[in-house]
């Protein structure tokens, strides 16, 4: 859009990526959006609005998802977009990736099942007052693709307790009526756990991926309330004036 | 029987390993996952053994093995890095612990 009220969003690239043009097409072609590839070597975000880490098998999933990646030199300047108040959103790997990085807690296990987990699943809206869910009905169950061999969040007894305080749990799996039970839990997540928030909450990560049901011509469009809400609180942070970062 | 004496003269591997004569430090590494964090794969290689008649075996763990060189003759130095390494890369501390042999 050249009315000069699109948002520049930056898509990062790591070697493995392999959902980082899906995002630039969802952002650009759908929602009509600046969004650029940004290759996992760069080390300024400069001129960008918001930050996606995209799905994919960054690293070849070596040693742990997300573990090889973290170290990319990109990392340090999303960490520095962060702690300014940066917007980030991570699908899937893009969460493994934060999770390692420590900008997320807890950590990744293998499925329950073991298996490769690539399916339509359902997720109930725990937090609609986040800058990623603003489009969304409290408790609003959506329907979005899983696709996953390591998506069995776990995190100790404490850090949950303080998530449930913050209120940072944001998606958990459900079945399509909005019931939060053990059979509606596709890959043995902590508490259906589907998707987290930081305590600032300016950072999401989510294992199901919002940008391949982003389109009516797919038969699912529940994916397009999440960039929906980031293109609100975006446009709400630009009328506002810009506080004074310190450090 | 000259082709003997030739295979005598290639210098052992322990000399290659050496610097300065003394001898470089190996790490054997293991990482599993902490006790009590649900282990998928060890449960699937626990039913897999009962299959084949192995009822004995339980608290089946799978963990992985890491082996490595380092450029480093002095042990306690050599312990500190690979305590680094596992803190910071090799293990992730939330869901796993590691402990290492030197050698």
């Amino acid at each position: 859009m050249a009315d000069g009220k699109s948002m520049n969003f930056g898509v990062i690239v790591f070697p493995g990526s392999n959902c980082d043009h899906d995002c630039v097409h969802v952002l650009s072609d759908v929602l009509g959006q600046k969004a650029i590839e940004v290759w996992h070597k760069e080390t300024s975000l400069s001129g960008l609005e918001a930050v996606i880490l995209p799905g994919g098998f960054s690293y070849g999933d070596y040693l742990r998802t997300g573990a090889i990646a973290r170290f990319s030199p990109v990392m340090a300047a999303i960490k520095q977009f962060v702690a300014e108040g940066g917007m980030v959103l991570g699908i899937c790997n893009g969460f493994q990736i934060l999770l390692e990085a420590g900008l997320l807690p807890g950590a990744m296990l293998r499925n329950r099942s073991l298996a490769f987990i690539c399916k339509d699943v359902h997720v109930r809206v725990e937090n609609a007052a986040t800058p990623f869910t603003g489009r969304c009905e409290p408790w609003q169950v959506l329907k979005l693709p899983i696709a996953h061999a390591d998506g069995n969040y776990y995190t100790d007894d404490v850090t949950l307790s303080q998530m449930k305080a913050n209120a940072q749990i944001v998606f958990r799996y459900c079945t399509p009526d909005g019931r939060v039970t053990s059979e509606a839990n596709p890959n043995g997540s902590l508490d259906n756990i589907a998707g987290i928030r930081n305590a600032a909450g300016n950072v999401l990560g989510m294992m199901p991926h919002p940008e391949r049901c982003s389109e009516d011509v797919l038969g699912d469009d529940d994916g397009r309330l999440i960039f929906l809400s980031m293109l609100d609180a975006l446009k709400k942070a630009k009328l506002q004036p810009k506080p004074v970062m310190a450090g | 029987m000259r082709a003997v004496e030739s295979i005598h003269a290639i210098p052992k591997r322990g000399c290659l390993d050496s610097l300065g004569g003394e001898e470089r430090v190996k790490a054997k590494i293991h990482v599993t996952l902490k006790p009590g964090i649900l282990d998928p794969q060890g449960k699937a290689i626990e039913q897999a053994l009962a299959t084949l008649g192995y009822k004995s075996a339980s608290n089946v763990r799978m963990g992985k093995y890491l082996e490595l060189d380092l450029n480093e003759t002095a042990r306690e130095k050599a312990e500190a890095q690979v305590k680094a390494m596992c803190e910071k890369l090799l293990a992730n501390t939330i869901i796993e612990e590691y402990r290492y042999e030197l050698s």
